[in-house]
């Protein structure tokens, strides 16, 4: 439900704590948001919530013959999903969500965690596919607004937007697919204007992300081209209040020191599709005693050990 | 107060206004304002999107361009604050995986040094919490009585608050109503204050972003805002640039002014809107400066 206008499970919330924020001292309790409701706080949670998970092919799609016994997993390989495996399906985030309430459609955050939760599960055989699926759904991957309402109220610390934003990053980054909604196009732009410039360039971030990262594409391509039109008026209005000069619009200055953010970039960005993540989900912050265990600086001196335990770092894309 | 002071890209880039009006309000809050001009973008959550370790060593990068000027950072921008925040959980987070960034860090002779009272404050933050409401209050000369404002925080200074401070700090999510009232101004209930303008999506997802831009200033207009204002240069590009198309989208006349915070910090200093850039809005700014003209004639 709502308590003061803010999702929660009412099970965990505290009455003493619900008063503190009440505004003029009465506790509002509403039903969930972004769901129908059918009488006094009971929503329709199978017409929304449920709906959405199952659109989401909540289940393992595994190759060949099933073994004879169970999967056999190397239980490193499963430490990745364990953040979205702990969702307990309350909907809070569904309520929660920013997307969802001006996009109904919108396959939002509970279900795309759960979507992570097959997409990470090295079982798995159809990761391309359900990759392509939420990225070329005009609802999907990238209907998210990036507004950290789920992640707020999740009782689980699942971070379900943290769950699409791996999504994304293996639509793109490990399978290169280009959507139809940019996606593929906006991470690229914005990417590669900071490697070239070090600070945005604003004028070349629509143009380069309807042109899937490229300046020429978008003035070629015949979808991208419909794209930069329609967004003239936008520009010219820009151009007219005097926010934006022509020459700010076509010129943008380099950082004194562009080579270094190239370094750090050549640096990260091997190519060998090999990506550094610490979740401190999985980690803990220090104090709580997981980050503290996971001091490598005991360990025998190899490139791996100056970073993190590989328990709590996500190893992207290789594994693929 | 020396500060490190990072404008972030879009200050200086589609709404200069911003980064002209800090310039002008800086000092009239004792800020000296140390701009770091070697360092880099934040990433706005799209580079974190891309590749965790690439965003956690540039902003450890800025971090570390801020330190050496051996006074905390100060930034303009929700977005930065929301960004670097993260990036700062996670490099305080684990004395290795800092180490291992630093060393990215190395051959620019840079270091980022966890702890001490080294800290990354959005103006907002810095007005309330080190600045102090009451040395505001002193510093205005035109109260903006009878101004109704309506706040727009942005989603990357209220949310995830347990990243945000908001332990230390629980009333991070009040502040500009405070601020408001401080300059002399009315504060606007409304339902999008705390809501998302809608930016992050504007290239992949245009009606979900603008039917959110368009809800927030129709639901500010119909609380009989005379204007919005707002710590965050993005949201300033939804609400204010993309204004005439977010009404196509709502289907309804809009028309609302959208305030950089430092222009309305200027507007109670006395300062001239021209000089404040307020001409350089695209949705007219002219019934808010008649308004403050009065104020100024009384």
């Amino acid at each position: 439900m709502r308590v003061n206008g803010k999702s929660a499970l009412a099970c965990n919330t505290q009455l003493g704590d619900a008063l503190a924020r009440a505004p003029g001292g009465e506790i509002v309790v509403e039903p969930m948001g972004n769901m129908p409701v059918l009488k006094d706080l009971i929503v329709d949670m199978d017409a929304v919530h449920w709906k959405k998970i199952q659109r989401v092919v909540p289940w393992l799609l595994p190759e060949g013959e099933p073994p004879e016994r169970e999967y056999i997993v190397e239980p490193e390989a499963m430490i990745d999903i364990t953040q979205s495996m702990a969702c307990i399906q309350c909907g809070v985030c569904v309520s929660a969500c920013l997307s969802m309430e001006v996009d109904p459609e919108f396959i939002g955050p509970a279900a795309l965690a759960k979507a992570y939760r097959f997409v990470g599960d090295p079982r798995d055989a159809h990761t391309e596919d359900r990759l392509s699926d939420l990225a070329e759904d005009p609802h999907g991957i990238y209907d998210c607004t990036h507004c950290f309402a789920c992640i707020e109220v999740c009782p689980k610390d699942v971070a379900p937007m943290n769950q699409i934003m791996r999504l994304r990053r293996h639509a793109t980054g490990d399978y290169g697919i280009k959507d139809r909604n940019n996606g593929y196009g906006h991470e690229k732009a914005f990417v590669d204007i900071i490697e070239r410039y070090g600070t945005l360039h604003e004028s070349q971030l629509l143009p380069r992300s309807y042109g899937q990262g490229s300046l020429i594409r978008s003035q070629v391509e015949p979808r991208a081209l419909k794209q930069l039109i329609e967004s003239l008026p936008t520009a010219v209005a820009g151009l007219r209040s005097g926010k934006v000069s022509p020459k700010a619009a076509l010129i943008h200055h380099k950082l004194p020191d562009q080579e270094q953010i190239r370094r750090i970039y050549h640096e990260i960005e091997t190519g060998d599709g090999e990506r550094l993540e610490l979740n401190l989900y999985i980690v803990g912050e220090e104090g709580e005693g997981g980050a503290a265990e996971q001091d490598p600086s005991t360990g025998d001196g190899s490139e791996a050990s100056t970073v993190p335990g590989e328990a709590g770092t996500e190893r992207g894309g290789a594994e693929q | 107060m020396k500060v490190a002071y990072w404008p972030g890209c879009v200050s200086r880039g589609f709404t200069p206004e911003l980064h002209g009006s800090m310039a002008l309000v800086g000092p009239r809050l004792d800020l000296e304002m140390v701009e770091l001009n070697r360092a880099n973008c934040c990433g706005a959550g799209v580079i974190a999107e891309h590749n965790q370790e690439l965003v956690d060593t540039l902003n450890a990068r800025t971090f570390a361009l801020a330190q050496q000027t051996g006074a905390s950072m100060m930034n303009i921008c929700s977005t930065c604050q929301g960004a670097q925040s993260e990036c700062q959980q996670r490099l305080d987070a684990d004395d290795a995986y800092r180490e291992h960034i630093n060393t990215h860090l190395e051959p620019e002779g840079l270091r980022y040094e966890k702890g001490g009272d080294w800290s990354n404050k959005n103006l907002l933050w810095l007005l309330v919490e080190e600045i102090g409401l009451d040395k505001l209050r002193e510093r205005v000369v035109r109260p903006l009585d009878g101004l109704r404002v309506a706040p727009f925080y942005g989603c990357y200074i209220v949310r995830p608050t347990g990243r945000l401070g908001y332990d230390r700090f629980p009333h991070r999510d009040k502040y500009l109503e405070h601020v408001i009232e401080t300059v002399g101004g009315t504060a606007v209930e409304y339902a999008g204050s705390h809501k998302c303008c809608g930016f992050p999506v504007i290239t992949m997802a245009k009606a979900t972003s603008l039917r959110q831009a368009g809800r927030h200033l129709a639901d500010a207009i119909d609380a009989d805002a005379d204007c919005l204002v707002t710590p965050c240069p993005l949201c300033h590009l939804n609400l204010d640039l993309q204004q005439p198309d977010a009404a196509k989208y709502v289907e309804r006349d809009l028309n609302i002014p959208v305030l950089h915070l430092p222009q309305m910090l200027g507007l109670a200093f006395g300062l001239d809107p021209k000089e404040l850039g307020m001409d350089k809005h695209v949705v007219k700014t002219r019934d808010v400066q008649r308004k403050v003209a009065e104020l100024a004639a009384a």
